[in-house]
């Protein structure tokens, strides 16, 4: 909305001072939008009880619980009862406590994955979009092909052939394949970027491409790789599941994949076992909502174009 | 000249409801335009000329309140019945809007756009009338038949406008109203579009409202015009008159200072005033223009100024006007 | 007169482009064998990403061949060589056959295509059942929504569509065996919960067609809930970015019934990103369809790949590949000339 203003210049403060202010007053402005939007308020919500729990998984449940040498003892497939307020699985464990050390498989799989995936899509994105020539041509065919390469193949075939399976290896899987829609995001900004007239001054000063690139560019597209991260984070959590569903993910990390698995091999479904597929399910939706709900918040907050409702 | 206007306003009010509370866009407004007259409306960007066409078809955002009375050939659009209203609308008053260069579909064929009126209104048009109609009306706004087959981005900003123009002519309305027409185009192009729709009013004897912030260009193609300020008329008369001895201090400043034609940046900043306009949910008290007025007198943050005589023909709203009166 | 003088002055306004009678067909036409070309480059980065990728494997390929007994110990020799076969020697050989025409399934010790072609139909029905009902769904979803932003409709579809966005489809699948075909509580266990069609029936006949439609329900309806989420989202934003138009005011303003601008001017436009997402993921659930066919053991491509990682049959899995990648292209390259046909702006 357009508004009168009367722009009253500090005089005195140092540039520093101003920049401090203008950023905390850009902070302001933000905080207000965001918590404006009941859809990014829910997603916030849901998102900090589950990271509560992630992070207080030892405090709730010992370790042990997970351990099926441990749980010999417990009827297996138990449903709900004042004991397991979640049943018990196959191996007689407490459904809630896998659930809960669950979050935190999905959380730190989807987070990390997502960080190699913001890299490496604001670096390819910003490099096919800087630079002209061959390089950026090349960048940009790379990007359009690694598009069309079906992911979920992709990661159960990049899963299969990296072999042992660990941590690791499903974080580096699912992050080297989701970068090319950020990539393809980002170089469309950068372009829009390039062709503003404190990039032409910066050029004409001689600023390196390294320098225009950190400098101006990359501070421009900053809030929309980070809307979009967001939303890669679900995509990763959703992807991760899929693949611990299928047996390639970590076999000794219980994450909510892996317990869909494991349900899926006791019977769960055929045999009405609901209180062991359920929980894990609901826990990738809300997680998965969560990021989404946020995402799409912070796309309309910080993308002015978006943001004019 | 028949006795009823073809268009008329009658103290009309519009609010957008929005977030930040009330914006009350227009604050009473009269206005009248009898067939084969050129009537213009003049004022800073925001001062709610838009929202006044916006009125006459309807075509307010939901979030708006109107009340008053728009006639458009004596009979209010404003409580008409849906099938009437769509009737109308393109029937007896038809726009050329401000956003000239997006005003059209731009998937759809040009002669596509302008059949669909043709049929919507007449319902005993066959393809053949319409295509030669479609032809007539190209060939009337000066562009070749054959661009009924382009798209809209083959054509100029300039050419779009005609298309425009073509459009708002298809079905032979009595009413045209113009906002803005020429301020998306390139200056050789404006006078251009501006001759050739006030050529077409005045040779069809249509009922023309012309909304610009340019008064200059008003002052020199209309009948009479109105000046805006805040939501509301601050001074009114016959076009020459008032753009060469304007009474009203914010219509002096509009026509000493104005720069060339077509000047983007004059948009934002006409003459030089000294300020932003102001700000429609939060105006200043008594009369809005004081803080921005050089004449402005101790009383005028209090006053509350009315459209007052000012000469033959003439309103203006200002304190300075009472006393301006007996001298001519 | 004045008019006619700006009718002449007509001619000195610029014109970035002439429209030439006839021109649109033409310039059709090359967008059409521009895209083919790019189609067949990306094509070729696909096939080289497919040596690589599958001769990064662990272990002695040609060890998995041991197990099937069709294969003689001369044909085994044979396979070992070309596997073991020095990398660009390998790569010449690849260059002969990259679509594997000849390739042996470690698995089954058949000729890979042969059981590809085999699972190819079921994946075909789940594939239109499934984009049918998403689509049509879904996009009416979005057009409603979009339309009426703010509306109670809108904000209940988006919460519900967004719901089954974060969903993940195999768990779905799951719970709808549970529901329909366990059956707990006082859900009906009435729809099959494994193959595509009940065995010793005929395909082509009227059981034949109604048992696959038994079989194939639940997996499209697990299906279809997901992608119809994400159809009806993009197109309520698509609808929500027209709804400002300009061109819409004039529609508006044309004295046209709400609905008619809605689907003459809105919807065409803003169905362009729809229609691309639609013909992109055709080329992926393809491909995406691995779980939901494990889950409800439907004997498509999407199992056949879970099979083939579970048997680590390479060779299966390479072809595998090919076939999902090369309909991704494919429907890419349909996506964007349907998308050139509606919309004037990109073929010129
Ligand atoms: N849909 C709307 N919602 C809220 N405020 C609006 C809306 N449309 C216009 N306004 C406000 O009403 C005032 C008048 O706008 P407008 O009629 O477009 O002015 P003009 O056409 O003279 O530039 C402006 O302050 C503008 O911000
Ligand atoms: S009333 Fe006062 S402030 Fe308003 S225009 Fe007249 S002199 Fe200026
Ligand atoms: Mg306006």
């Amino acid at each position: 909305m357009r508004r009168a203003s009367t722009v009253t210049t500090p005089r005195k403060l140092s540039p520093y001072a101003i920049a401090r202010t203008r950023r905390k007053k850009s902070l302001q402005r933000f905080a207000q939008a965001f918590f404006g939007q009941p859809a990014g308020v829910i997603g916030l919500v849901i998102l900090s009880v589950f990271v509560l729990l992630a992070v207080s998984a030892p405090l709730l449940f010992d370790r042990e619980m997970l351990d099926i040498t441990k749980t010999l003892g417990n009827e297996s497939l138990e449903p709900p009862n004042g004991d397991f307020w979640l049943g018990t699985d196959e191996n007689g464990r407490s459904i809630l406590a896998v659930l809960v050390w669950g979050a935190r498989a999905s959380l730190v799989v989807g987070l990390a994955a997502s960080l190699i995936s913001m890299v490496l899509g604001t670096l390819i994105g910003i490099g096919s979009g800087h630079y002209t020539g061959l390089a950026g041509s090349a960048l940009q065919r790379l990007t359009d092909w690694f598009l069309v390469i079906p992911f979920i193949p992709l990661v159960v075939v990049l899963a299969a052939v990296l072999g042992q399976r660990g941590l690791g290896t499903i974080v580096l899987v699912l992050g080297v394949t989701s970068w090319p829609g950020t990539a393809r995001l980002v170089r469309a900004q950068t372009l829009s970027v390039e062709g503003r007239p404190y990039l032409e001054r910066a050029k004409v000063l001689g600023d390196s491409d390294w320098q225009q690139m950190t400098k101006h560019v990359l501070p421009n597209v900053m809030p929309l790789v980070i809307a979009n991260t967001t939303l890669t984070v679900a995509i990763v959590i959703l992807s991760e599941t899929t693949l611990a569903f299928l047996g390639l993910g970590d076999p000794f990390l219980d994450s909510w994949g892996t317990m869909l698995d494991k349900a899926t091999g006791a019977g769960a479904a055929s045999t009405g076992a609901w209180w062991y597929l359920l929980p894990p399910g609901i826990c990738v939706i809300l997680v998965v909502l969560a990021f989404t709900l946020i995402g799409r918040t912070l796309e309309v907050v910080l993308n002015p174009r978006l943001g004019s409702e | 000249m028949s006795d009823v206007a073809a268009l008329e306003l009658r103290d009309v009010h519009v609010t957008y409801r929005t977030r930040e509370g009330p914006v009350p866009a227009v604050r009473g407004v009269d206005l009248s335009v009898f067939a084969g007259e050129v009537v213009g409306v003049a004022g800073e960007s925001g001062c709610g000329k838009s929202t006044i066409v916006s009125t006459i078809l309807r075509l307010f955002p939901a979030s708006a309140t109107v009340t008053g009375e728009v006639l458009l050939d004596g009979e209010n659009v404003l409580t008409m019945r849906w099938g009437r209203m769509r009737a109308v609308r393109w029937g007896v008053a038809s726009v050329v809007f401000q956003g000239a260069l997006h005003s059209l579909n731009p998937i759809q064929r040009i002669g596509t756009q302008l059949v669909e009126p043709i049929f919507l209104h007449d319902k005993l048009a066959t393809d053949n009338s319409a295509a030669t109609k479609v032809r007539t009306l190209l060939e009337q706004v000066g562009l070749p038949a054959r661009h009924a087959d382009a798209y809209p981005h083959q054509l100029s900003g300039g050419q779009k406008q005609r298309v425009m123009i073509a459009l708002a002519l298809a079905c032979d309305p009595q009413v045209l109203i113009c906002d803005e027409p020429t301020t998306a185009l390139d200056v050789m192009v404006q006078a251009q579009i501006l001759e050739l729709l006030i050529g077409i009013a005045r040779e069809r004897s249509m009922a023309m409202l012309l909304i610009s912030h340019d008064l200059s260009v008003l002052g020199t193609s209309c009948d009479r015009v109105a000046v805006m300020y805040a939501g509301r008329i601050i001074e009114h008369g016959p076009a020459r008159a008032v753009f060469d001895w304007p009474e009203h201090p914010y219509t002096r400043a509009l026509s000493s200072a104005f720069p060339t034609i077509g000047d983007a940046a004059s948009r934002y900043a006409p003459s030089g005033l000294p300020g932003d306009p102001p700000f429609p949910g939060d105006l200043p008290s008594g009369c809005p223009f004081h803080p921005r007025c050089p004449s402005a007198l101790p009383v005028c943050p209090t006053v509350d100024v009315k459209l007052l005589p000012a000469g033959p023909g003439r309103t203006a709203a200002c304190v300075l006007v009472d006393q301006s009166v007996p001298t001519r | 007169m004045a008019v006619a003088a700006a009718v002449r002055a007509a001619d000195s306004d610029p014109e970035p482009q002439r429209p030439a009678r006839g021109g649109q067909q033409g310039g059709l036409g090359r967008f059409i064998g521009y895209r083919l070309v790019a189609g067949l480059g990306t094509l070729v980065f696909v096939l080289l990403f497919n040596f690589f990728l599958f001769r990064m494997l662990p272990g002695d390929p040609a060890a998995r061949y041991r197990a099937v007994k069709s294969i003689s110990p001369a044909d085994l020799a044979k396979i070992r060589d070309e596997l073991t076969a020095p990398l660009p020697q390998q790569f010449v050989a690849y260059l002969k056959d990259p679509l594997a025409l000849d390739g042996i399934s470690s698995w089954k010790g058949q000729p890979v295509w042969d059981l590809v072609q085999g699972r190819a139909w079921p994946t075909l029905v789940l594939l239109g059942a499934t984009t049918i009902v998403a689509v049509v769904i879904g996009v009416w979803i979005g057009i409603k929504a979009g339309w009426n932003r703010g509306s109670r409709f809108d904000k209940v579809s988006t919460a519900v569509t967004l719901l089954f966005y974060a969903t993940p489809e195999f768990w779905l699948g799951l719970l709808l065996i549970l529901l329909f075909s366990t059956g707990i509580g006082f859900f009906p266990g009435i729809f099959p919960s494994g193959g595509v069609i009940d065995s010793g029936i005929d395909p082509l006949s009227f059981e034949g067609i109604t048992s696959i439609a038994d079989h194939t329900v639940l997996p499209a309806v697990a299906l279809a809930a997901v992608y119809l989420a994400e159809y009806s989202l993009i197109m309520r934003a698509s609808m929500v970015d027209e709804l400002g138009q300009d061109y819409l005011m004039t529609a508006r303003a044309k004295g046209m019934m709400d609905h008619m601008v809605r689907r003459r001017h809105a919807v065409p436009n803003a169905s362009l990103p729809t229609i691309t997402l639609i013909f992109l993921n055709i080329g992926f659930i393809i491909g995406g369809a691995i779980t939901v066919e494990t889950v409800f053991s439907y004997p498509g491509l999407g199992l056949l790949t879970f099979e083939a990682v579970s048997e680590q049959d390479y060779v299966l899995m390479q072809a595998l590949f090919l076939v999902f990648t090369m309909s991704v292209i494919v429907f890419n390259i349909i996506a964007d000339i349907v998308i050139a046909v509606i919309d004037p702006r990109i073929r010129t």
